[in-house]
């Protein structure tokens, strides 16, 4: 990133601005489109998981991607950033066409994601976590592996800006841990610091708060903010409608895997269509998480 | 009891030809199993390439030495990405199933009838592979205390170990690198490793061909140190023993195989020498025991041995209890 914080802060605040003037319809067009998405079907056997006609997310904002259980929305996820082969589709990030790229090179592209189960290395310390997380390393190559000299400042250099991206997380001080050790809610922690490390310009979270304690959630919540105000993208799947209420510019809804509903929050949550596919009789209280992958089997 | 003798014998085979064979095999399944998590369980698969390519080559072609073991190592890179081209994209049972069969379809040609002008049939290659080799050894043979080689043996053990060095070496410089630490990490989380833009399939190819490229000279200096080959040697039993020997040690630790090859042909010869012994001192009534029984009940005493280790000391020899406590969580 090459521009100052300062001005991608004011970027950001200006692109977000525009979204007010964004039609509330399923499938609106974006005054700044970081991702678009066309067709993309994804089904598994006569059970259609996924089928959006369009879908777009307007750079620098934090888009929220709810909807009831097996709305497919962690399929979307799976699907757009290659660990998920689609029956059909076109989708493209940067104006760069996606479709088809294996999961590796979404990543290089800028589009890194979480998990919703986390998937932390649980026999590698949290700071060798993050290291993993840093992008064209020298030292990764079979051969220039043998010659530290050729990759040791670099490697001095990751470490440094893992360790100062730990503190920001709260991480520090269990930095030499396992992180196998680690809590729930440190691995969600630790999970998006890594994703951090390979400086992505649009990050997927996939149920962040999932399994975080309250106290947790708050400052996982301004660090998302902060990313945002850094110039960074944020899509993310979530089930806490305090949480996507709190920190989203823009929802996206999906139920039996098409897209219901968008616009901004306030807006989405009044919306008839929304209250009867998904947030029922009980909208105004926060919804719980229930174990969505079962949900997703019973279906199947 | 000839005490002496049990202990000279133990001791020399703890670091005899056998043990410097299994131990580069078990260097080479510890990068692949060890390391990156890959189960190959055809280790004698690229063990026997290494072995005919020197035996073939050299006697029945007729080319140097050194010729015939770059043909091996190169052999055992060609093996490698046929067996990891279809099975590295699936789920790691697969390459287990695929990898053994591989290594048994080698040592079924190698036997078949139909190659038997040239590859030797169930008799394999005899021959003088290596003479060259051998007359460059400036050593006499040794017999100090519990050590004693022959003069071609103690050639073949020192070169030997001095290839396990140059490997462990190798092995403890790639491990501690960026390259290393992707392949632990595709161990623990395949899918983590592919979000964080890692081509998770060149580093388990990398890992398969590296690991096996070490097999394969493991079977190399097999055949120079026995100047034959023979295709049951090369049978499912050697990737057992070498998995037993990386588990021994202790999986993820450079010197793992090294010390979990000494034990494990320490403790072989040991038992059979000690058991051999007391029948004959009459110590074990030949009703019980007979000398021609030992050589399957020391298989049994070991694998007690092992299991005793398993239940209290899980994480072998080197391993590291934290680190194993962790998969419980």
């Amino acid at each position: 990133m090459s521009a100052s914080p300062e001005v991608n802060r004011q970027q950001a605040a200006l692109v977000r601005g525009t979204l007010e003037y964004v039609a509330p319809v399923p499938g609106a067009p974006k005054p700044d489109p970081i991702f678009i998405g066309d067709t993309i079907n994804r089904s598994f056997g006569g059970l259609v998981a996924v089928d959006v006609s369009h879908l777009e997310v307007q750079r620098g904002s934090i888009t929220a991607l709810i909807g009831p259980n097996g709305a497919g929305k962690t399929t979307f996820f799976n699907v757009v950033t290659g660990f998920d082969p689609p029956n059909s589709g076109t989708w493209s990030f940067e104006g760069r066409p996606l479709a088809g790229k294996p999961a590796y090179r979404v990543a290089r592209d800028g589009m890194v994601r979480t998990f919703q189960l986390t998937k932390v290395l649980s026999k590698l310390t949290v700071l060798e976590n993050m290291r993993l997380g840093a992008q064209g390393q020298r030292g990764e190559g079979l051969f220039t592996a043998l010659v530290p000299g050729l990759w040791r400042r670099q490697e001095q250099e990751n470490t440094d800006r893992a360790i100062a991206m730990l503190e920001k997380f709260n991480l520090i001080h269990v930095k030499d841990e396992f992180a196998g050790a680690l809590s729930g809610g440190q691995r969600k922690l630790l999970e998006m610091a890594r994703a951090m490390m390979a400086n992505p310009t649009m990050l997927m979270l996939d149920e962040p708060m999932a399994g975080v304690n309250p106290a947790l959630t708050q400052s996982l919540l301004e660090h998302i903010k902060e990313l945002r105000e850094e110039g960074i993208t944020i899509f993310f799947v979530e089930h806490d409608m305090d949480m996507v209420r709190d920190i989203s510019d823009w929802v996206i809804v999906m139920a039996q895997g098409t897209v219901i509903a968008e616009g901004p929050p306030a807006h989405v949550m009044r919306d008839p269509v929304v209250i009867d596919a998904y947030l029922g009789a009980h909208h105004d209280a926060a919804l719980t998480e229930t174990g969505e992958s079962l949900t997703k089997k019973a279906d199947a | 009891m000839d005490w002496l003798s049990i202990f000279q014998n133990s001791f020399t085979q703890m670091v005899g030809v056998a043990a410097v064979v299994y131990c580069l095999a078990a260097l080479g399944v510890n990068i692949q199993f060890g390391y990156a998590g890959l189960l190959n369980f055809g280790q004698a698969g690229f063990a026997a390439i290494g072995a005919y390519a020197v035996a073939v080559l050299v006697v029945t072609v007729g080319w140097p030495l050194w010729l015939a073991i770059i043909c091996g190592v190169i052999g055992s890179i060609l093996f490698g990405l046929i067996l990891g081209v279809p099975t590295l994209r699936l789920r790691a049972d697969y390459l287990a199933i695929v990898t053994i069969a591989a290594a048994e379809i080698i040592r079924q040609v190698a036997r078949s009838v139909t190659l038997n002008d040239y590859l030797g049939g169930s008799d394999g290659i005899s021959g003088k592979y290596a003479a060259d080799w051998y007359a460059l050894n400036p050593f006499e043979g040794i017999d100090f205390f519990v050590l004693r080689f022959s003069k071609n043996d103690l050639w073949v053990v020192l070169n030997g170990w001095a290839l396990v060095a140059i490997i462990a070496l190798l092995t403890w410089l790639l491990m501690r690198s960026p390259w290393g630490r992707v392949l632990k990490s595709i161990r623990e989380d395949e899918d983590a490793v592919r979000s964080l833009g890692k081509n998770v399939y060149l580093y388990k190819m990398q890992a398969l061909v590296l690991g096996g490229v070490i097999g394969s000279l493991a079977g190399v200096i097999f055949a120079m140190a026995a100047q034959s080959v023979q295709p049951d040697n090369y049978a499912t039993t050697l990737t057992f023993y070498v998995y037993v020997i990386v588990i021994l040690g202790g999986a993820a630790r450079v010197f793992g195989p090294i010390i979990g090859s000494m034990i494990f042909w320490f403790l072989l010869v040991f038992i059979s020498e000690l058991l051999n012994n007391a029948v004959r001192a009459g110590y074990i009534s030949s009703d019980i025991l007979s000398t021609d029984q030992i050589g399957q009940v020391r298989f049994m005493l070991v694998g007690i041995g092992l299991m005793l280790l398993m239940i209290f000391r899980p994480q072998g020899i080197f391993g590291d209890k934290k680190e194993l406590a962790l998969d419980e969580r």
